[in-house]
């Protein structure tokens, strides 16, 4: 590398290929101490601005972002339990309602049951009692009228008899001619 | 037509502090650096735009390959080693542009740059771990009889680190502007040379289009190779027991 300093300045001025020919350029070793100087300047500013301004902000942009969607994810996982705390929570009580409707509603059946059945019985106990009441009358007229019968018979027979002969026959006979009509 | 390695000429701007082409492109890289990341995260966007995702990417990248080598504590180097990856990368794709200086053909910024890295491992090595740090020298394991010529050979492994750091760079950029160069050439001379050879002339064109492609890999490619091999070599100073 440690090339021997030609005569570079001198053919520098005439500048272009003749120069190169000389040296190669990148050999050429009195550029070395300017190029490492401006080096240095260049990368301890390139350093300080990078870690100073540019990476922090960086960094920040990807930091933030990670941890928001850690954040967001775990919001909705806590969500997601708590929507599935709920639906349980639903089910049980839907369950638990379902059965309290079953009941009430075998409940209320049986009661209503029940009742229509005394009803029921009541009305029929009353309706017998009635049918028997009106039978019992029924029964007495009957035998009242049938009692009547005979007495009519007898004057009705009377009656005729008087209009055919003119005289009113003994009772005695027309007792006599209805008990052997009767038998 | 220049010569092919005119390009890589350091020509005087302002000589009474040694202000070159060189310096100017220095400062250029790190001003494209600086700016570009300022404006890129000037909204600091929750949801990044195409110039905050490709800072967040390059940021990520580096960090990645950095804790990758040397793990969590690896991270206190992370400004030093973003500057080196971010400098060397703009300064060889700053090269690319027809007509522009590349820094990093200069094999005294090379060398800078590692030397600038091994100076920072031996320094490290020797705060924080004080004389253990010599057990990078010494791996374990090795039969007594054996031991001192593995540490001359450690050694000077780890002498030949900033010269094969530095001339990596150095020859890539070299040779990959030199052969875009004369390939350049070949075109302007066959395309002058007279109406048959003219014909030929697109030939080498293509092959300067490929080259360019090729080149604009190498530059990433090397910017990166030199970032892992700047990880791997902190790595030493930070676990030098391996």
């Amino acid at each position: 590398m440690a090339q021997a300093q030609t005569t570079q300045a001198g053919t520098e001025a005439h500048g272009g290929a003749h120069a190169a020919d000389a040296t190669f350029p990148p050999f050429a070793t009195e550029t070395f101490a300017g190029q490492i100087i401006w080096l240095a300047i260049t990368f301890v500013l390139l350093y300080t601005l990078l870690s100073k301004l540019v990476l922090p902000r960086l960094s920040g942009i990807i930091e933030n972002r990670r941890a928001l969607i850690a954040k967001d994810l775990d919001e909705a996982a806590a969500m997601k339990a708590r929507a599935e705390e709920a639906g349980s929570a639903y089910e049980k009580a839907l369950a638990e309602a379902k059965g309290r409707a079953q009941a009430l509603a075998q409940e209320t059946r049986a009661k209503l049951a029940a009742e229509s059945d005394a009803k029921r019985k009541a009305l029929e106990a009353d309706l017998n009692k009635r049918l028997a009441e009106s039978e019992a009358t029924i029964a007495t007229k009957k035998t009242q009228a049938m009692s009547h019968v005979r007495g009519i018979a007898a004057e009705t027979a009377t009656a005729i008899v008087e209009r055919i002969t003119g005289k009113a026959p003994a009772p005695q006979s027309v007792e006599a001619a209805l008990d052997q009509t009767q038998a | 037509m220049a010569s092919p390695i005119e390009q890589f000429q350091v020509k005087p701007i302002i000589p009474i502090i040694n202000f070159t082409n060189s310096s100017l492109f220095m400062l250029g890289a790190a001003a494209v650096i600086v700016g570009g990341l300022l404006y890129a995260t000037r909204k600091k966007a929750l949801v990044p735009g195409r110039a905050q995702s490709v800072a967040e990417i390059l940021h990520d990248f580096v960090a990645n390959t950095l804790t990758d080598t040397t793990g969590r504590e690896g991270m206190k180097f992370f400004p030093f080693v973003f500057s080196l990856f971010m400098f060397v990368l703009t300064a060889n794709l700053l090269g690319m542009v027809p007509g522009f200086f590349t820094v990093t053909s200069q094999i005294v910024v090379t060398f800078a740059l590692a030397f600038l890295v091994i100076g920072t491992v031996i320094v490290y090595g020797f705060v924080a771990h004080g004389l253990h740090f010599l057990h990078l020298f010494t791996p374990s394991g090795v039969p007594g009889w054996l031991l001192p010529f593995i540490t001359v050979i450690e050694i000077i492994s780890f002498l030949s680190r900033p010269i094969s750091l530095s001339l990596r760079l150095f020859a890539n950029m070299l040779a990959g502007h030199i052969a875009l160069k004369v390939f350049g050439g070949f075109v302007v001379s066959l395309g002058t040379a007279g109406i048959g050879i003219a014909l030929l002339s697109p030939l080498p064109l293509l092959m300067a289009v490929g080259l360019t492609a090729l080149e604009f890999l190498v530059a990433a490619l090397q910017a990166y190779v030199f970032t892992v091999l700047t990880c791997i070599y902190l790595n030493d100073a930070l676990h030098p027991g391996h």
